[in-house]
């Protein structure tokens, strides 16, 4: 037998007041570990899609919504801009390449993008099956909305005007499926991918002005090829009804709004790990009293008081343990619910369950404060009278 | 065995407490009769090392407990000394045979697992226990409780047993069930027996005994 069995056994005696402080720890662990999580989860989703994507070209709107609607797709375009005055700007010599997007229709939800090879490359997306879309009206599917919506190599399907339902469908023409993505983890997954001339046809056989009008895409990602670009691109697009947007800079804008949410948050987890502190404390503190008479016993057994000081804190130390794994618990199934939910309203997976460096400095702090909550009353231990305990039981 | 030499005590706020010398052979019986406040409880404290006398000495086995340092009286009382309360005590979270199992841990004694086992199952059986032993101790009778605690003290096979006012609960019969078997299981064992008491019930049982003097207030 071994302290430790006994520190377990003690806190299983008392198990309605071991369970209280156990939960407040977790809720506390839970709370700032989601935090952690769903930041990092967040920002390393926001940054596989950035990837190397220096500016976006698009219409003149919000530069926010230009990024969101245009390298992550959670957001409706600004616009459409013409097609020759883009290839203009993709050919200045400050720019190494460009990938243009036209969409406007979706199938079940998922957009349907008309776009170049270069765009699946970008992200390294790989094959799983099929082939990538060569002729108009064929789609290569991403991972996800392959799940998602069933569809396999052979499959056809109508599209949807707009982004997000399926009422306006575009009976005229059938796309098909012809090749399937591996996993990506970046934006792709949630697309179906086609050539840009599909995404006119839909539209253009709808109109049957197409030829008239001069041809427009949504938008272009932009690499850079010197940084001049940054300052000389904005200046040379000022007449047009275009603007080229820094998605580092938005993501960074919009990471500092998500950031008050997250500090709020935080600030409620701590509060609760303060609470969690003062009930460890007390239920440290109250077992000791109860049991000041079994303490004194076991310094007549021959009992040191550095064993029993190790005793308590063992106790405090266990519980706070637990209390913080069963927080890390809490905190994936957390991230779970909120990976469904959003999953649901942006087609985002989040849903990585990985133990994150900083999750271990939290299970650290957590037991750090579960033994300074233990080591008041486990100094009292250190000077306590045996002859004057035992004998006024 | 177990020799005290001109001990005296007080309290932060009370007189000086003198205590007649007390002598007990190695596996002798010796009682120390005394009234509530006539100090008996701290000759015992005293006596078991609890507490440290103001003057005099105590000496057990050759040793001299008032040169122990702290740590070293904390090792001698748990390798040399049991000590059966008035009420039996335990660690309530533990079971019998864990409860039993403490003294060992708390000296970090060098006894095999196999060997302390074959000990408490002997001990228990002597004691009829044998059907407690994974008892919780508030699962036990007061009688069990009394017993259990009596196989709690002499475990570690100490050379002296204190028992503090085992008696003075029971009725009559029980008495002489509780003396009995604390002689009979302390003289099985090989150890000393010194019993602190106020019941006067046991004072013809001892020749060997030793009264103290009521507190002059």
């Amino acid at each position: 037998m071994r302290l430790i069995y006994i520190a377990r056994k003690n806190l299983f005696a008392k198990p309605l007041q071991t369970t209280l402080s156990a939960i407040l720890l977790a809720f506390g662990v839970g709370m700032v570990s989601l935090v952690m999580l769903s930041e990092k989860q967040i920002k390393d989703q926001f940054e596989r899609n950035i990837k190397d994507i220096d500016l976006v070209l698009g219409a003149k709107g919000s530069p926010l919504q230009l990024i969101l609607a245009n390298v992550y797709h959670i957001d409706a375009p600004t616009g459409n801009i013409d097609l020759e005055a883009a290839n203009e700007v993709v050919k200045h010599p400050y720019v190494e390449a460009g990938i243009p997007l036209a969409y406007g229709d979706n199938y079940m939800g998922y957009r349907i993008v008309g776009t170049e090879h270069s765009y699946p490359q970008h992200y390294k997306a790989e094959l799983a099956e099929g082939e990538l879309w060569e002729e108009t009206y064929e789609v290569t599917v991403g991972a996800t909305a392959a799940e998602k919506l069933g569809l396999g190599i052979g499959d056809r399907f109508y599209s949807a005007h707009g982004l997000t339902d399926g009422t306006d469908v575009h009976d005229n023409v059938e796309f098909v499926v012809v090749g399937i993505f591996k996993h990506t983890s970046s934006v792709i997954d949630q697309l179906l991918l086609t050539n840009i001339e599909s995404v006119w046809g839909v539209h253009g056989d709808q109109t049957e002005h197409s030829e008239e009008k001069p041809k427009e895409i949504t938008a272009v990602l932009l690499k850079k090829r010197n940084p001049m670009a940054v300052l000389t691109l904005p200046n040379l697009l000022k007449d047009t009804n275009m603007q080229v947007a820094l998605p580092a800079i938005e993501i960074n804008r919009l990471n500092n709004q998500f950031g008050f949410g997250t500090k709020a948050i935080s600030a409620i987890a701590l509060l609760i790990m303060v609470l969690s502190f003062a009930s460890i404390f007390i239920s440290v503190f109250e077992n000791m009293q109860t049991r000041k008479y079994e303490l004194a016993l076991m310094r007549t057994m021959g009992g040191s008081p550095s064993t029993l000081f190790k005793l308590i804190l063992l106790e405090g130390g266990l519980l706070s343990i637990c209390g913080a794994l069963f927080g890390l618990i809490i905190s994936r199934v957390g991230l779970l619910t909120l990976a469904a939910l959003v999953a649901d309203q942006f087609k985002y997976d989040i849903s990585e369950m990985a133990i994150l460096p900083s999750e271990i400095g939290l299970i650290c702090c957590a037991t750090f404060v579960g033994l300074l909550a233990a080591i008041l009353p486990a100094l009292k231990t250190l000077r306590m009278d045996i002859s004057g305990t035992l004998s006024n039981e | 065995m177990i020799a005290t030499l001109d001990l005296t005590f007080s309290y932060p706020d009370s007189g000086l407490l003198t205590f007649p010398n007390v002598e007990c052979d190695s596996s002798g019986q010796l009682l120390i009769l005394g009234n509530s406040g006539s100090g008996k409880t701290t000759l015992l404290h005293i006596m078991c090392g609890l507490l440290k006398p103001q003057t005099g000495s105590i000496n057990i086995d050759g040793i001299d407990l008032t040169v122990l340092n702290d740590r070293e009286l904390d090792k001698f009382r748990g390798l040399n000394i049991g000590v059966v309360f008035q009420q039996a005590h335990f660690v309530q979270s533990l079971t019998v045979i864990e409860n039993l199992a403490l003294p060992a841990l708390m000296t970090s004694e060098n006894i095999s697992s196999e060997e302390l086992r074959e000990r408490t199952v002997r001990l228990l059986n002597r004691l009829s226990l044998q059907h407690k032993a994974y008892s919780l101790p508030s699962e036990l009778s007061v009688g069990e409780q009394q017993r259990a605690s009596i196989a709690r003290a002499l475990i570690h096979k100490p050379k002296v047993v204190f028992a503090d006012e085992p008696t003075s609960a029971l009725d009559d019969k029980s008495t002489e069930a509780v003396i009995s078997l604390l002689e009979e299981e302390t003289n099985h064992a090989g150890a000393s027996l010194v019993i602190v008491t106020h019941d006067q019930r046991l004072k013809n049982r001892y020749d060997d005994r030793v009264e103290l003097k009521d507190l002059a207030l």
